[in-house]
Protein backbone atom coordinates (compact mmCIF):
# COMPACT_ATOMS: atom_id res chain seq x y z
CA UNK A 1 0.00 0.00 0.00
CA UNK A 2 1.17 3.42 -0.82
CA UNK A 3 1.99 5.15 2.62
CA UNK A 4 1.09 8.82 3.45
CA UNK A 5 4.14 11.21 3.10
CA UNK A 6 5.54 13.08 6.13
CA UNK A 7 7.28 16.15 4.63
CA UNK A 8 9.17 18.74 6.70
CA UNK A 9 9.40 22.00 4.78
CA UNK A 10 12.72 24.18 4.52
CA UNK A 11 13.09 28.55 3.68
CA UNK A 12 15.92 29.10 2.07
CA UNK A 13 16.76 32.74 1.62
CA UNK A 14 20.27 33.24 -0.22
CA UNK A 15 21.12 30.19 0.03
CA UNK A 16 20.30 29.79 3.65
CA UNK A 17 17.76 27.47 5.54
CA UNK A 18 16.18 30.68 7.96
CA UNK A 19 13.59 30.39 10.97
CA UNK A 20 16.01 29.52 12.92
CA UNK A 21 16.13 25.89 13.32
CA UNK A 22 16.80 24.63 16.76
CA UNK A 23 18.81 21.57 16.47
CA UNK A 24 21.89 21.40 18.79
CA UNK A 25 23.48 18.50 17.30
CA UNK A 26 24.33 20.30 14.25
CA UNK A 27 27.46 21.70 13.17
CA UNK A 28 25.63 24.32 11.00
CA UNK A 29 21.76 24.64 11.71
CA UNK A 30 21.69 27.26 8.47
CA UNK A 31 22.93 24.43 6.12
CA UNK A 32 20.52 22.62 3.26
CA UNK A 33 22.44 19.97 3.33
CA UNK A 34 23.43 19.25 6.70
CA UNK A 35 19.55 19.64 7.54
CA UNK A 36 18.43 17.99 4.42
CA UNK A 37 20.51 14.63 5.59
CA UNK A 38 19.25 15.47 9.67
CA UNK A 39 15.67 14.74 8.20
CA UNK A 40 16.50 11.97 5.47
CA UNK A 41 18.24 10.15 9.01
CA UNK A 42 14.58 10.99 10.78
CA UNK A 43 12.55 9.34 7.96
CA UNK A 44 11.05 12.23 6.35
CA UNK A 45 9.15 11.26 2.93
CA UNK A 46 10.49 13.96 1.30
CA UNK A 47 11.60 17.74 1.73
CA UNK A 48 10.43 20.97 0.51
CA UNK A 49 12.51 23.69 0.00
CA UNK A 50 11.17 27.36 -0.66
CA UNK A 51 13.04 30.00 -1.85
CA UNK A 52 11.91 33.17 -0.12
CA UNK A 53 15.34 35.30 -1.39
CA UNK A 54 14.26 38.57 -2.33
CA UNK A 55 16.97 39.19 -4.77
CA UNK A 56 18.41 37.88 -7.84
CA UNK A 57 21.69 36.81 -6.55
CA UNK A 58 19.41 34.68 -4.16
CA UNK A 59 17.87 32.96 -6.66
CA UNK A 60 20.99 31.99 -8.54
CA UNK A 61 22.58 30.80 -5.54
CA UNK A 62 19.43 28.60 -4.72
CA UNK A 63 20.38 26.28 -8.17
CA UNK A 64 23.71 25.44 -6.23
CA UNK A 65 21.53 24.60 -3.09
CA UNK A 66 20.03 22.15 -5.31
CA UNK A 67 23.28 20.48 -6.44
CA UNK A 68 24.58 20.13 -3.50
CA UNK A 69 21.11 18.88 -1.69
CA UNK A 70 20.89 16.55 -4.74
CA UNK A 71 24.30 15.41 -5.02
CA UNK A 72 24.03 14.15 -1.26
CA UNK A 73 20.04 13.29 -0.74
CA UNK A 74 18.12 9.88 -1.44
CA UNK A 75 14.86 10.59 -0.75
CA UNK A 76 13.10 12.86 -3.90
CA UNK A 77 12.39 16.62 -3.13
CA UNK A 78 10.85 19.56 -4.18
CA UNK A 79 11.76 23.41 -4.89
CA UNK A 80 9.89 26.14 -4.63
CA UNK A 81 9.36 30.05 -4.57
CA UNK A 82 10.21 32.82 -7.71
CA UNK A 83 9.63 29.64 -9.97
CA UNK A 84 8.68 31.96 -13.14
CA UNK A 85 9.23 30.44 -16.29
CA UNK A 86 10.09 27.14 -18.34
CA UNK A 87 13.46 28.62 -18.36
CA UNK A 88 13.78 28.89 -14.11
CA UNK A 89 12.21 25.46 -14.19
CA UNK A 90 15.06 23.88 -16.13
CA UNK A 91 17.69 25.22 -14.28
CA UNK A 92 16.30 23.89 -10.64
CA UNK A 93 15.56 20.54 -12.25
CA UNK A 94 18.56 19.94 -14.36
CA UNK A 95 20.38 20.81 -11.11
CA UNK A 96 18.95 17.65 -9.20
CA UNK A 97 15.21 18.43 -7.96
CA UNK A 98 12.84 16.08 -8.44
CA UNK A 99 9.74 18.63 -8.74
CA UNK A 100 9.35 21.98 -8.92
CA UNK A 101 6.23 23.82 -6.82
CA UNK A 102 4.50 26.90 -8.77
CA UNK A 103 2.53 29.48 -6.73
CA UNK A 104 1.64 32.71 -7.91
CA UNK A 105 3.77 32.44 -11.23
CA UNK A 106 1.19 29.74 -12.29
CA UNK A 107 -1.84 31.87 -11.31
CA UNK A 108 -1.05 34.91 -13.08
CA UNK A 109 -0.09 32.66 -16.71
CA UNK A 110 -1.61 28.77 -15.77
CA UNK A 111 -0.07 28.45 -19.55
CA UNK A 112 3.37 27.68 -17.65
CA UNK A 113 1.95 24.58 -15.66
CA UNK A 114 1.25 23.07 -19.56
CA UNK A 115 4.68 24.23 -20.55
CA UNK A 116 6.39 22.57 -17.46
CA UNK A 117 3.96 19.29 -17.75
CA UNK A 118 4.69 18.62 -21.31
CA UNK A 119 8.62 19.47 -20.93
CA UNK A 120 8.96 17.50 -17.76
CA UNK A 121 6.03 15.59 -17.51
CA UNK A 122 3.24 15.83 -14.86
CA UNK A 123 5.09 14.28 -12.33
CA UNK A 124 7.82 17.05 -11.67
CA UNK A 125 4.65 20.07 -11.17
CA UNK A 126 3.57 21.03 -7.97
CA UNK A 127 0.89 23.74 -7.91
CA UNK A 128 0.84 25.03 -4.79
CA UNK A 129 -2.42 26.87 -3.39
CA UNK A 130 -2.38 29.64 -0.72
CA UNK A 131 -6.86 29.31 0.54
CA UNK A 132 -8.31 31.57 2.68
CA UNK A 133 -12.11 30.82 3.08
CA UNK A 134 -13.98 33.32 1.60
CA UNK A 135 -17.54 34.47 3.24
CA UNK A 136 -18.87 36.12 0.56
CA UNK A 137 -17.87 33.55 -1.77
CA UNK A 138 -19.04 30.99 0.31
CA UNK A 139 -15.85 28.56 -0.08
CA UNK A 140 -11.63 29.35 -0.29
CA UNK A 141 -10.76 31.94 -2.24
CA UNK A 142 -7.00 31.58 -3.59
CA UNK A 143 -4.43 34.19 -2.92
CA UNK A 144 -1.09 34.99 -4.59
CA UNK A 145 2.81 36.90 -4.11
CA UNK A 146 3.04 35.02 -0.23
CA UNK A 147 -0.98 35.54 0.69
CA UNK A 148 -0.98 39.38 0.27
CA UNK A 149 -3.16 39.34 -2.92
CA UNK A 150 -6.71 38.22 -3.70
CA UNK A 151 -7.56 36.59 -6.50
CA UNK A 152 -10.81 35.68 -8.39
CA UNK A 153 -10.29 32.01 -8.22
CA UNK A 154 -12.06 30.02 -5.99
CA UNK A 155 -10.11 27.20 -4.69
CA UNK A 156 -11.69 24.56 -6.42
CA UNK A 157 -12.17 25.42 -9.52
CA UNK A 158 -8.71 26.73 -9.67
CA UNK A 159 -7.17 23.65 -8.64
CA UNK A 160 -9.51 21.67 -11.08
CA UNK A 161 -8.33 23.84 -13.69
CA UNK A 162 -4.42 23.17 -12.39
CA UNK A 163 -4.40 19.49 -12.85
CA UNK A 164 -6.45 19.85 -16.46
CA UNK A 165 -3.23 21.80 -17.34
CA UNK A 166 -0.70 19.52 -15.70
CA UNK A 167 -0.18 19.77 -12.40
CA UNK A 168 0.93 16.13 -10.93
CA UNK A 169 0.21 17.44 -7.49
CA UNK A 170 -1.52 19.79 -5.27
CA UNK A 171 0.39 21.64 -1.96
CA UNK A 172 -2.31 23.38 -0.56
CA UNK A 173 -2.24 25.47 2.76
CA UNK A 174 -4.58 26.67 4.76
CA UNK A 175 -3.71 30.50 5.31
CA UNK A 176 -6.53 30.31 8.25
CA UNK A 177 -4.89 27.67 9.66
CA UNK A 178 -1.62 28.93 9.20
CA UNK A 179 0.44 29.18 12.25
CA UNK A 180 -1.94 28.71 14.48
CA UNK A 181 -1.04 24.88 15.45
CA UNK A 182 -4.52 24.03 15.92
CA UNK A 183 -4.57 21.45 13.20
CA UNK A 184 -4.71 21.06 9.42
CA UNK A 185 -7.97 22.53 7.53
CA UNK A 186 -9.47 19.49 7.42
CA UNK A 187 -13.13 20.26 5.62
CA UNK A 188 -10.58 22.52 2.65
CA UNK A 189 -8.43 19.44 2.49
CA UNK A 190 -10.92 17.01 2.25
CA UNK A 191 -12.58 18.86 -0.50
CA UNK A 192 -9.31 19.32 -2.23
CA UNK A 193 -8.28 15.63 -2.10
CA UNK A 194 -11.68 14.89 -3.40
CA UNK A 195 -12.25 16.94 -6.59
CA UNK A 196 -8.55 16.14 -7.82
CA UNK A 197 -7.36 12.68 -9.43
CA UNK A 198 -3.67 13.88 -8.29
CA UNK A 199 -2.29 13.32 -4.61
CA UNK A 200 -2.72 16.20 -2.25
CA UNK A 201 -0.20 17.59 0.08
CA UNK A 202 -2.02 19.52 3.17
CA UNK A 203 0.06 22.40 4.80
CA UNK A 204 -1.13 24.97 7.56
CA UNK A 205 -1.42 24.75 11.19
CA UNK A 206 0.33 21.16 12.05
CA UNK A 207 0.62 21.54 15.74
CA UNK A 208 0.86 17.43 16.97
CA UNK A 209 1.05 14.21 15.70
CA UNK A 210 -2.74 13.40 16.52
CA UNK A 211 -3.28 16.74 13.41
CA UNK A 212 -1.17 14.72 10.57
CA UNK A 213 -3.53 11.87 11.42
CA UNK A 214 -6.55 14.22 11.10
CA UNK A 215 -5.17 14.80 7.79
CA UNK A 216 -5.12 11.77 6.44
CA UNK A 217 -8.01 10.02 7.71
CA UNK A 218 -10.83 13.30 7.89
CA UNK A 219 -8.63 15.21 5.31
CA UNK A 220 -7.95 12.31 2.97
CA UNK A 221 -4.88 14.19 2.12
CA UNK A 222 -2.16 11.85 0.12
CA UNK A 223 1.05 13.82 2.36
CA UNK A 224 1.25 16.39 5.00
CA UNK A 225 3.64 18.69 5.20
CA UNK A 226 4.74 20.94 8.48
CA UNK A 227 7.92 23.45 9.41
CA UNK A 228 8.42 24.95 12.69
CA UNK A 229 6.86 21.79 14.56
CA UNK A 230 9.47 19.95 13.46
CA UNK A 231 12.17 22.72 13.34
CA UNK A 232 11.75 23.48 16.79
CA UNK A 233 11.58 19.80 17.87
CA UNK A 234 7.99 20.08 18.93
CA UNK A 235 7.77 16.95 17.82
CA UNK A 236 9.87 14.95 15.00
CA UNK A 237 9.25 12.91 11.92
CA UNK A 238 9.76 9.78 14.11
CA UNK A 239 7.19 10.56 16.29
CA UNK A 240 4.60 11.52 14.14
CA UNK A 241 5.34 8.00 12.18
CA UNK A 242 5.29 6.32 15.28
CA UNK A 243 2.00 7.73 16.49
CA UNK A 244 0.50 7.14 13.82
CA UNK A 245 1.32 3.87 12.90
CA UNK A 246 -0.31 3.01 15.82
CA UNK A 247 -3.54 4.63 14.98
CA UNK A 248 -3.19 2.38 12.00
CA UNK A 249 -2.30 4.78 9.23
CA UNK A 250 0.35 3.18 6.63
CA UNK A 251 3.82 5.06 6.79
CA UNK A 252 6.98 4.24 6.35
CA UNK B 1 32.51 -0.11 -15.15
CA UNK B 2 29.08 0.94 -15.41
CA UNK B 3 27.44 2.99 -19.02
CA UNK B 4 25.20 5.09 -18.34
CA UNK B 5 22.86 6.00 -21.47
CA UNK B 6 22.59 9.90 -22.03
CA UNK B 7 19.55 9.96 -24.71
CA UNK B 8 18.53 13.35 -23.46
CA UNK B 9 15.45 12.09 -21.38
CA UNK B 10 16.78 10.90 -17.50
CA UNK B 11 17.53 12.31 -14.41
CA UNK B 12 21.11 11.68 -14.43
CA UNK B 13 22.05 13.53 -11.79
CA UNK B 14 20.70 11.76 -9.40
CA UNK B 15 21.24 8.50 -10.52
CA UNK B 16 25.36 9.11 -11.25
CA UNK B 17 25.40 10.64 -7.28
CA UNK B 18 24.03 7.52 -5.98
CA UNK B 19 26.51 5.40 -7.96
CA UNK B 20 29.51 8.21 -6.79
CA UNK B 21 28.21 7.43 -2.94
CA UNK B 22 28.46 3.74 -3.61
CA UNK B 23 31.88 4.29 -5.29
CA UNK B 24 30.87 2.55 -8.54
CA UNK B 25 33.04 3.53 -11.50
CA UNK B 26 30.95 4.81 -14.25
CA UNK B 27 30.69 6.85 -17.47
CA UNK B 28 27.71 8.89 -18.85
CA UNK B 29 27.41 8.61 -22.67
CA UNK B 30 25.02 8.60 -25.51
CA UNK B 31 27.47 6.77 -28.20
CA UNK B 32 26.82 3.20 -28.42
CA UNK B 33 31.15 2.96 -29.47
CA UNK B 34 31.80 4.48 -26.03
CA UNK B 35 28.83 2.22 -23.99
CA UNK B 36 30.38 -1.04 -25.72
CA UNK B 37 32.83 -0.86 -23.44
CA UNK B 38 30.61 -1.00 -20.22
CA UNK B 39 30.16 -4.24 -18.55
CA UNK B 40 26.69 -3.30 -17.02
CA UNK B 41 24.34 -0.47 -18.24
CA UNK B 42 22.42 1.47 -16.90
CA UNK B 43 18.95 3.28 -18.90
CA UNK B 44 17.57 5.95 -16.88
CA UNK B 45 14.51 7.85 -18.06
CA UNK B 46 11.62 9.89 -17.40
CA UNK B 47 9.03 10.90 -19.45
CA UNK B 48 6.87 9.32 -22.79
CA UNK B 49 7.69 6.16 -23.65
CA UNK B 50 7.56 7.20 -27.50
CA UNK B 51 9.55 10.31 -27.37
CA UNK B 52 12.23 8.18 -25.28
CA UNK B 53 11.81 5.27 -28.22
CA UNK B 54 12.54 8.02 -30.91
CA UNK B 55 15.76 9.02 -29.31
CA UNK B 56 17.26 5.61 -28.39
CA UNK B 57 16.47 5.14 -32.32
CA UNK B 58 17.86 7.80 -33.98
CA UNK B 59 21.35 7.35 -32.28
CA UNK B 60 20.92 3.31 -32.96
CA UNK B 61 21.22 2.65 -29.18
CA UNK B 62 18.21 0.36 -29.53
CA UNK B 63 20.56 -1.95 -31.55
CA UNK B 64 23.08 -1.37 -29.21
CA UNK B 65 20.92 -2.26 -26.10
CA UNK B 66 20.12 -5.60 -28.13
CA UNK B 67 23.30 -6.63 -28.89
CA UNK B 68 24.85 -5.75 -25.71
CA UNK B 69 22.07 -8.05 -23.83
CA UNK B 70 22.77 -10.71 -26.63
CA UNK B 71 26.19 -10.63 -25.59
CA UNK B 72 25.63 -11.42 -22.33
CA UNK B 73 26.27 -8.02 -20.58
CA UNK B 74 23.94 -6.62 -17.79
CA UNK B 75 21.07 -3.93 -18.15
CA UNK B 76 18.98 -2.08 -15.93
CA UNK B 77 16.36 0.12 -16.52
CA UNK B 78 14.88 2.09 -14.15
CA UNK B 79 11.43 4.25 -14.32
CA UNK B 80 10.60 4.87 -17.76
CA UNK B 81 13.62 3.18 -18.43
CA UNK B 82 12.24 -0.21 -17.26
CA UNK B 83 9.37 0.43 -19.55
CA UNK B 84 11.40 0.42 -22.47
CA UNK B 85 12.20 -2.69 -21.85
CA UNK B 86 9.20 -4.07 -22.81
CA UNK B 87 7.36 -5.11 -26.14
CA UNK B 88 5.17 -1.89 -26.13
CA UNK B 89 3.40 1.15 -24.75
CA UNK B 90 -0.14 2.63 -25.36
CA UNK B 91 1.33 6.28 -23.87
CA UNK B 92 0.65 8.57 -26.83
CA UNK B 93 -0.87 6.01 -29.27
CA UNK B 94 1.28 2.49 -29.36
CA UNK B 95 5.14 2.59 -29.39
CA UNK B 96 6.56 -0.65 -30.07
CA UNK B 97 9.66 -1.01 -26.85
CA UNK B 98 13.12 -2.88 -26.88
CA UNK B 99 11.03 -6.34 -26.30
CA UNK B 100 13.16 -7.84 -23.89
CA UNK B 101 10.86 -8.50 -21.61
CA UNK B 102 7.56 -10.03 -22.49
CA UNK B 103 4.52 -7.76 -21.94
CA UNK B 104 3.04 -4.25 -22.58
CA UNK B 105 3.20 -0.78 -20.87
CA UNK B 106 -0.73 0.42 -19.82
CA UNK B 107 -2.06 3.28 -17.96
CA UNK B 108 -3.38 3.35 -14.48
CA UNK B 109 -6.87 3.59 -14.83
CA UNK B 110 -7.70 5.34 -11.78
CA UNK B 111 -10.47 3.29 -11.01
CA UNK B 112 -10.28 -0.60 -9.55
CA UNK B 113 -12.63 -3.17 -10.28
CA UNK B 114 -15.54 -1.43 -7.73
CA UNK B 115 -15.17 1.26 -9.85
CA UNK B 116 -13.72 3.19 -6.81
CA UNK B 117 -11.35 6.00 -8.24
CA UNK B 118 -7.86 6.02 -7.02
CA UNK B 119 -4.71 8.62 -7.94
CA UNK B 120 -3.32 8.90 -10.84
CA UNK B 121 0.32 8.99 -11.06
CA UNK B 122 0.91 6.21 -8.18
CA UNK B 123 3.03 8.60 -6.14
CA UNK B 124 5.26 8.35 -3.00
CA UNK B 125 6.85 4.95 -1.25
CA UNK B 126 5.24 1.89 -1.16
CA UNK B 127 6.48 -1.62 0.08
CA UNK B 128 8.04 -4.19 -1.97
CA UNK B 129 6.53 -7.72 -2.12
CA UNK B 130 8.97 -10.31 -3.08
CA UNK B 131 7.56 -12.60 -5.61
CA UNK B 132 10.42 -14.67 -7.42
CA UNK B 133 14.34 -15.25 -6.88
CA UNK B 134 16.36 -11.97 -7.89
CA UNK B 135 20.01 -11.46 -8.20
CA UNK B 136 18.53 -7.96 -7.42
CA UNK B 137 17.27 -9.17 -4.00
CA UNK B 138 20.02 -11.08 -2.66
CA UNK B 139 20.53 -10.26 1.60
CA UNK B 140 17.41 -7.70 1.08
CA UNK B 141 13.88 -7.78 3.06
CA UNK B 142 10.69 -6.21 2.11
CA UNK B 143 11.12 -2.40 2.30
CA UNK B 144 9.48 0.91 1.56
CA UNK B 145 10.62 2.37 -2.51
CA UNK B 146 9.92 5.30 -4.10
CA UNK B 147 7.33 5.47 -7.17
CA UNK B 148 6.16 8.47 -9.72
CA UNK B 149 4.44 7.17 -12.71
CA UNK B 150 0.75 6.73 -14.72
CA UNK B 151 1.92 3.93 -16.34
CA UNK B 152 2.81 0.78 -15.73
CA UNK B 153 3.87 -2.87 -16.96
CA UNK B 154 1.37 -6.04 -17.58
CA UNK B 155 2.92 -8.99 -18.27
CA UNK B 156 1.69 -12.79 -18.82
CA UNK B 157 5.04 -14.07 -17.84
CA UNK B 158 4.76 -13.84 -13.95
CA UNK B 159 8.21 -15.01 -13.55
CA UNK B 160 9.86 -12.15 -14.48
CA UNK B 161 8.16 -10.03 -11.95
CA UNK B 162 10.87 -10.35 -9.13
CA UNK B 163 8.92 -7.99 -6.89
CA UNK B 164 5.79 -6.07 -6.94
CA UNK B 165 4.21 -3.20 -5.35
CA UNK B 166 0.45 -3.39 -3.74
CA UNK B 167 -1.87 -0.35 -5.47
CA UNK B 168 -5.22 -1.05 -6.31
CA UNK B 169 -3.53 -3.05 -9.16
CA UNK B 170 -0.59 -4.93 -8.43
CA UNK B 171 2.25 -2.99 -10.02
CA UNK B 172 5.50 -4.70 -11.00
CA UNK B 173 8.38 -3.08 -9.13
CA UNK B 174 11.86 -5.20 -10.45
CA UNK B 175 11.40 -7.15 -13.44
CA UNK B 176 14.30 -9.60 -14.57
CA UNK B 177 14.51 -11.75 -17.19
CA UNK B 178 18.28 -13.38 -17.55
CA UNK B 179 20.71 -10.37 -18.00
CA UNK B 180 17.93 -8.12 -18.14
CA UNK B 181 16.94 -6.18 -14.86
CA UNK B 182 14.19 -2.94 -14.32
CA UNK B 183 13.08 -0.88 -11.38
CA UNK B 184 9.87 0.93 -12.16
CA UNK B 185 10.69 2.78 -8.88
CA UNK B 186 13.44 5.15 -8.20
CA UNK B 187 16.24 3.41 -6.76
CA UNK B 188 18.48 6.51 -5.93
CA UNK B 189 15.47 8.68 -4.14
CA UNK B 190 14.72 4.91 -2.13
CA UNK B 191 17.00 5.95 0.29
CA UNK B 192 18.71 2.71 2.07
CA UNK B 193 16.85 0.08 0.29
CA UNK B 194 17.08 2.06 -2.96
CA UNK B 195 20.82 2.05 -2.41
CA UNK B 196 21.28 -1.62 -1.32
CA UNK B 197 19.45 -2.56 -4.80
CA UNK B 198 21.48 -0.48 -6.50
CA UNK B 199 24.89 -2.20 -4.63
CA UNK B 200 23.75 -5.97 -5.74
CA UNK B 201 23.37 -4.74 -9.49
CA UNK B 202 26.79 -3.41 -8.89
CA UNK B 203 27.89 -6.75 -7.39
CA UNK B 204 26.23 -8.60 -10.48
CA UNK B 205 28.06 -6.05 -12.62
CA UNK B 206 31.45 -6.55 -11.04
CA UNK B 207 30.98 -10.40 -11.33
CA UNK B 208 31.36 -9.70 -14.94
CA UNK B 209 34.61 -8.26 -14.89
Amino acid sequence: MLTKRIIPCLDVKEGRVVKGVQFVSLRDAGDPVELAAFYDQEGADELVFLDISASHEGRETMVDVVKAVAGSLAIPFTVGGGINSLEDMKQILRAGADKVSLNTSAVLRPELITEGANYFGSQCIVVAVDARWDESLGSWRVYTHGGRRTTDWEVIAWVKEAVNRGAGEILLTSMDNDGEKQGFNLALTRAVSESVSVPVIASGGAGSAAHFEEAFTTGKADAALAASIFHYKETSVKEVKSFLKQKGVVVR
Amino acid sequence: MIGIVDYGMGNLFSVSKALERLDAEFFISDDPAELAKADGIILPGVGSFRDAMILLEYKELDVFLKKHVDNGGYLLGICLGMQLLFEESEENGPAKGLSLIPGKITRLSGMDSKNNAYKVPHMGWNKLTFNNQSPLLKGLEEDYVYFVHSYFAVTNETEVVAASAKYDVDVPAIVTKGNVFGMQFHPEKSSSMGISLLKNYLSLVKGRQ
